[in-house]
């Protein structure tokens, strides 16, 4: 029953696609200065049977309807009702739905919402945006459809991994949706513009807050998937270069390029081709990234997708794309003269943007060359974190100087007269540096040019903050977060990975292991039965030698039924200047428990600080059009 | 369009790109050690682990009847469990012999352990990026296979070696 009103439903979305299509194309030729009312009537449609679709399926988890083959292999009756919802998206079929969802809301949006611009580049938006969808439309039909039947109906289904069985995994899907398939729509524009020749300034308008929402959620959406990581990975480590994360970080740089140098295409009026470039690489990425995960040739922690049938047509998809946007972009190209002052904001914006792609093409190297290499010589080789370390850390340091620095500068030309007050500030941070260096222990040369870095970035935008509030500075008030938000990061990313303490060893139930600091008694084991699971926990009392502060964690060892999988649960107690992070996992045929015990300053300000970097983004979003 | 040679550069490094990832999506890079029983292992060279200038290769092992290759670590807590059976394994047994390949580890530690616990290895070769113990489809120690002298693998140990195990081992090599 189900599977049929999904399935028309969807088919109904397809041919009201092909219908958007052909009647946006009749009206490009009407002299009417506004878009025919049939269009917006068709999207309007569009969207309500596709949002309708989604909820059909959702309807499908809540009930448990195992008649859907989608239901059955990733839901089970007693799953809490929260996570039978998550579980629509937590896998392929559902997510691609969700994807299909948000590029067709997406899309009505932008046509509601872009009245003020040129038809024709509306109009032509609207068709390339439909082509898009009905490429998804059509993967989804025929090779990933989630309304597929099955029968006899299962009494029982498989269930969700239980390491999806997270809130924070349960928002952080459609978080990045909303990031990644958002782009979308200015891939979609981006393309019109080149063939409605309507481009410049208004350009720039048009897409303007569709950049900022989709590099919100984006950065959003990674914040979230990484702090899961960190608290049920169990590995203590927020970021680990894993092929995933970095497929999420190459749209990432990309959109942050972007995000910059839109600003110099609407208040100079140059750069526009860059953006173009930017706009139509920032979705390629985003497809690109989906199609090396979903395809399965990156294995990793999303392996809940891997199939390669489903590579070779997104694959296809993924090349019909990139070779019509580099056909229309060669085809429309023309050569702009760039006349920047070297002490002018755009030239500072520009420098983002070649670091921007300084990193993109570092991480993407860094992810193809072992595809590459292991296609053309068979030779299996591991990019991990010292590649990405090595590459990366030392063009931090120049990064946030101009981080700092760029925004001083005004458009066009300027004079430079914070030379001292920033000479002054350097030093300040080098002082600061030098206290930290002393009093808490030695690291690298390279580690204190980063602090330093980072420091002279925070001075700097505190001293910001106190021109917002006299009043000087209004509108700057989302780059001077995102901006703080960054330097605090890496700082206390520094902090945190020069200064954690961990220990690994074995202990039985009634020993006690001495460290430098503390003093760790496991005192006994529990069982417990929960609605999905029954756990080991164990507890540890927890003595800092130091105070003689005593503190209790628990650890879980999960054996989840459905499917049957074991999970390890870290104990972590947060405090606010640091984490301790305890995990057990049992050894085979021992009555010994692997122990790993970590004591991580300052993790929580991570969080924060990325938080901060969102905020900005989300803060832009607030801002009235005359402020901005 | 205009043909210039910017254009066939970008055009042909995608073309390349896409052909490279079509290529990649029939490649099997599924660690299924399960699927390594009967298959021969190939294509590997072992630096000893305390002098560089000693190596053995896939040559040396074909003149033993049996060959456990086991795959150890100072820092691995279950490898310690496994120890006293491949030291009465060693000493029982010669029809076998015995490579340890000690798997993302520094030297010295290595050296200490098996000083402490005492060597049963014939060889021991080193691997501290554990690059050559991907190659043998290891993906987390201790790990240890079987092969017999034409390099089929006949067993293979996922985990630590216990007495069942060793008994196996026994009965497979006599």
């Amino acid at each position: 029953m189900l599977s049929s009103i999904g399935i028309s439903l969807v088919v109904l979305v397809l041919i009201l696609s092909f219908l958007n299509i052909y009647t946006a194309s009749l009206d490009l030729k009407t002299s009417s200065q506004s878009i025919n009312k049939s269009v917006y009537k068709l999207s309007l449609f569009q969207t309500t049977f596709t949002v309708l679709s989604f909820f059909t399926l959702i309807i499908g988890f809540i009930n448990s309807d195992f008649s859907l083959i989608n239901v059955y292999e990733n839901s089970h009756t007693t799953k809490p009702f929260f996570y039978k919802i998550a579980g629509t998206w937590g896998n392929h079929e559902g997510s691609l739905l969700l994807w299909i969802n948000i590029l067709v809301i997406f899309s009505y949006l932008f046509l509601v919402f872009s009245q003020a611009h040129n038809k024709k580049y509306r109009l032509y938006t609207l068709i390339f945006q439909n082509i898009l969808i009905l490429g998804f439309l059509f993967f989804l039909l025929l090779n990933s459809n989630p309304f597929n039947s099955i029968y006899p109906v299962p009494l029982e289904g498989l269930g969700l991994n239980p390491i999806l069985q997270d809130p924070a995994l349960a928002i952080h899907p459609p978080l990045l949706y909303v990031g990644f398939v958002g782009c979308s729509i200015y891939f979609s524009a981006a393309m019109a513009s080149l063939l409605s020749s309507y481009g410049g300034k208004s350009f720039a308008q048009s897409i303007k807050n569709w950049v900022k929402i989709s590099w919100s959620f984006q950065t959003l959406g990674i914040i979230v998937g990484s702090i899961w990581a960190y608290y049920e990975l169990g590995w203590g480590g927020f970021w680990f270069w894993d092929p995933v994360e970095n497929a999420s970080l190459l749209p990432w740089f990309a959109i942050t390029a972007l995000m910059h140098s839109l600003i110099v295409l609407e208040k100079r009026n140059t750069l526009y081709a860059w953006v173009i470039i930017l706009c139509l690489s920032t979705f390629i990425l985003s497809v690109t990234g989906t199609f090396l995960v979903r395809s399965g040739i990156l294995n990793s922690v999303h392996t809940f997708a891997s199939d390669p049938s489903r590579g070779i047509y997104i694959l296809f998809f993924l090349s019909l794309m990139i070779f019509s946007a580099l056909t229309i972009f060669f085809l429309k190209y023309k050569k702009e003269n760039y006349n920047f002052n070297l002490k002018s904001r755009e030239t500072f914006i520009l420098a983002n943007n070649w670091f921007m792609a300084f990193f993109l093409a570092t991480v993407l190297i860094g992810m193809l060359y072992p595809i590459f290499l292991d296609v053309l010589t068979n030779v299996k080789i591991s990019v991990g974190p010292p590649f990405f370390n090595i590459v990366i850390i030392p063009l931090v340091v120049p990064f946030m100087f101009l981080m700092a620095i760029g925004p001083k500068f005004g458009w066009v030309k300027s004079q430079n007269k914070f030379f001292y007050k920033t000479l002054f500030l350097i030093l300040g941070a080098v002082a600061i540096n030098l206290f930290i260096f002393y009093f808490f222990g030695k690291y690298s040369f390279l580690t204190n040019l980063v602090f330093i870095a980072a420091i002279f970035l925070i001075l700097h935008s505190f001293l910001d903050i106190k021109k917002f509030i006299n009043n000087k500075f209004k509108t700057e008030l989302p780059r001077i977060i995102s901006h703080l938000g960054f330097a605090l990061l890496v700082f206390f990313i520094g902090i945190n990975h020069q200064f954690s303490l961990e220990e690994d060893f074995n202990l039985k139930v009634g020993e006690i292991k001495k460290t430098n600091k503390y003093q760790i008694n496991f005192e006994d084991i529990k069982i417990k039965e929960s609605k999905n699971y029954k756990a080991v926990i164990g507890n540890f009392k927890l003595i800092n030698l130091k105070n003689n502060l005593v503190q209790y964690l628990n650890p879980e060892i999960r054996i989840y039924s459905n499917p049957e999988t074991l999970t390890y649960e870290a104990a972590i107690k947060t405090k606010i200047n640091s984490d301790l992070y305890l995990t057990m996992s049992n050894v085979s045929r021992s009555d010994y428990y692997n122990i790993k015990f970590q004591n991580k300053p300052f993790m929580i300000w991570i969080w924060i600080s990325s938080l901060m970097i969102a905020l900005g983004g989300f803060t832009r979003l607030t801002l009235k059009k005359n402020e901005d | 369009m205009k043909i210039s040679i910017s254009k066939i550069i970008i055009f042909s490094f995608v073309i390349f790109s896409l052909f490279i990832f079509w290529k990649g999506l029939k490649l099997d890079n599924n660690y299924d050690t399960k699927s390594l029983i009967g298959k021969r292992i190939s294509n590997f060279q072992l630096i000893e682990i305390d002098n560089d200038s000693l190596y053995i290769s896939e040559e040396d092992l074909k003149k033993n009847r049996h060959t456990l290759i086991n795959f150890f670590a100072s820092w691995c807590a279950p490898c310690r469990a496994e120890h006293k059976y491949l030291l009465n394994l060693s000493n029982k047994n010669k029809e076998i012999q015995i490579i340890g390949i000690n798997f993302k580890d520094k030297k010295n530690n290595a050296m200490k352990f098996l000083e402490e616990l005492g060597n049963p290895y014939n060889f021991v070769g080193k691997d501290p990026e554990g690059k050559i113990s991907i190659l043998f489809g290891i993906y987390g120690i201790p790990e240890s296979i079987l092969v017999d002298s034409n390099l089929t693998v006949i067993k293979k140990i996922v985990g630590p070696i216990d007495q069942i195990q060793f008994d196996q081992i026994l009965q497979m090599v006599q």
